[in-house]
């Protein structure tokens, strides 16, 4: 089952450059959340605080609290809480040197499940749910790097789905693909809100509309606007928000 | 005809580019011929003389005319393998532990320190080995491999210094930095989307770095290796000042031993007749005809561990 989140005074840098600055959002738990904004809002460093990853970078620095479940996932080790809170990035990235079926169970096997049985049924289980294993169930043993590039996303979906987290993290997962391979991952992202809490950055606005229960407008590292998806869209409170989504800048 | 002229101009450019470049590339290649060929030649009387025994035979007996390159076969391919099995994981741990743990600073002169062993002079390696590493390999080390592990017939006899112990550490000293930095390199060009596909599923650092880094970089970091063994097995000047120059074959390291570019470089001004000056140029063409079929080898087992899964490409 997918988790809520809510997000109080979150800040962060990179460097020394603000890239979050004091955000405030709750995020219902089984529903699709959207992130808009222009190119350099905080939007991609906002879904990378969710999941501990921006810490990683060097000279980054976070603020603020983000409660999961009501536990604050800043007082968790961020290798169990990645194993919560499940990512997809923007550019398909399967283990080069792992094939299909190895690139599925990855984080399974990082969480000690040595079984093969139960490993191959958690195999089929995730790449079921990303829609990919019709495709794929005859070659499992190939190279992840032999798919398309929709596939290798939605085999990176089967990965994150895996480790059965409950919340799923997606960062522009489709604006590598092309629009067949991005209508797949959409209608999948509309299926998966049933299990997880789905948070999405897209670049596309349409995305958006389309999938998101809620939408939020993030401009200069600032949270405008977030609300459900059809008020944004059609009667947005904010004059900024209207200027975006109507084309005016960005 | 301007543009013509013009273009004439730029293909009488780009011509003699491709001439220069082109007799360069022929040069190297002559270069190498020959060398094979005049080593070949020049080496046919003991070729001749002994036959396949040259290489099977254990007898080094100028006085006699009886000669025999296994000693030094033997000990040039143990004190590499030796130098290899110090130097390999000393080597890939440095570059983790520079590329993924140190901070920039440590990092920059860490790297800068153990690059520059690549330019300290083997003499000097020599006699650093002669006058600080064999004293104590002889007083404290050897003694105590022979108390603890002497069960094991590597680490069994009278330990004297200067021995395949010693040209083995002298050897791997002297092969760290190229594995170091050449693995560094390879770890380095791991693309971040990997090492974040390994974190975001919840893998801890050294998870990261096997299931990422490793993964991915180990074609070359086999080759690293590879190039290291490469220079162990022609290190000349100071294997010879550390191994005791004794062409003998014991299974105990801790034994004197010569390797093959040590005799050629101590021997070949006492070539007073032309068998034993032939015999030494044979040793150079066996060292050679080795070294051919390991870069052989090690291209082969980069290209298969490059391959990867079916339908893969891995780099």
């Amino acid at each position: 089952m997918g988790q809520s989140l809510s997000i109080r005074q979150l800040e962060a840098w990179y460097g020394t450059n603000q890239t979050l600055k004091g955000i405030n959002m709750e995020i219902a738990a089984n529903q699709v959340t959207a992130i808009i904004g222009p190119s350099g809002c905080g939007k991609s460093t906002f879904v990378r605080c969710i999941n501990r990853m921006h810490e990683t970078l060097p000279g980054s620095k976070v603020k603020g609290e983000i409660i999961l479940n009501g536990e604050s996932i800043y007082g968790q080790d961020p290798v169990s809480l990645r194993k919560t809170v499940g990512m997809v990035f923007q550019k398909p990235n399967p283990f080069p040197s792992m094939t299909i079926f190895e690139n599925v169970v990855a984080g399974v096997k990082l969480n000690g499940m040595r079984n093969k049985q139960n490993l191959q049924a958690i195999a089929e289980k995730s790449l079921r749910m990303a829609a990919l294993w019709d495709e794929v169930k005859d070659r499992l043993n190939y190279s992840g790097m032999s798919l398309s590039g929709g596939q290798q996303q939605r085999l990176c979906i089967a990965r994150a789905l895996a480790v059965e987290p409950s919340v799923l993290l997606m960062d522009e997962p489709a604006s590598a693909l092309d629009p067949i391979a991005t209508m797949r991952i959409e209608e999948l992202v509309g299926q998966l809100k049933s299990e997880y809490t789905i948070v999405i950055v897209t670049h596309n606005m349409q995305q958006a509309a389309r999938i998101a229960d809620t939408t939020a407008f993030f401009l200069n590292g600032e949270l405008v606007e977030h609300g459900p998806t059809s008020e944004i869209f059609t009667n947005p409170r904010d004059k900024r928000t209207e200027d975006y989504i109507t084309g005016r800048f960005g | 005809m301007s543009t013509d002229n013009n273009r004439l101009y730029e293909s009488m450019g780009d011509k003699t580019l491709r001439y220069v470049t082109l007799l360069m590339a022929i040069l190297v290649v002559i270069l190498m011929v020959w060398i094979g060929w005049q080593m070949f030649s020049s080496s046919q009387e003991s070729i001749q003389h002994f036959g396949w025994a040259f290489i099977t035979s254990r007898v080094w007996d100028p006085v006699h005319h009886v000669f025999g390159a296994l000693p030094f076969i033997y000990g040039t391919i143990v004190t590499s393998v030796v130098a290899l099995i110090i130097a390999a994981p000393i080597g890939i741990s440095v570059a983790i532990f520079l590329n993924e743990m140190a901070p920039s600073t440590i990092r920059k002169v860490v790297a800068f320190l153990v690059e520059l062993l690549a330019a300290i002079p083997s003499v000097v390696y020599g006699l650093w080995g002669i006058f600080v590493l064999a004293p104590v390999l002889r007083q404290s080390v050897e003694p105590w491999l022979t108390k603890w592990f002497g069960f094991i017939p590597w680490f069994k006899g009278a330990p004297v210094g200067f021995d395949m112990f010693g040209g083995g550490i002298i050897l791997a000293i002297m092969i760290l930095p190229t594995i170091t930095s050449i693995s560094r390199e390879v770890m380095a060009a791991v693309p971040i989307a990997h090492r974040e596909a390994a974190l975001a599923l919840g893998a801890t650092k050294w998870e990261m770095i096997r299931i990422s880094v490793l993964s991915y970089s180990k074609s070359g970091i086999l080759g690293s290796i590879m190039l290291g063994l490469g220079r162990a097995l022609g290190e000349t000047m100071a294997v010879t000042m550390v191994i005791g120059n004794m062409p003998k074959i014991s299974s105990s390291l801790f034994s004197s031993a010569y390797s093959m570019a040590a005799v050629i470089a101590n021997e070949f001004t006492e070539a007073t007749y032309s068998l034993y000056l032939s015999s030494c140029i044979e040793i150079g063409l066996i060292l050679f005809g080795i070294t051919l079929l390991l870069n052989i080898f090690a291209r082969l087992l980069v290209w298969s561990v490059a391959r990867g899964p079916k339908g893969g490409h891995l780099v």
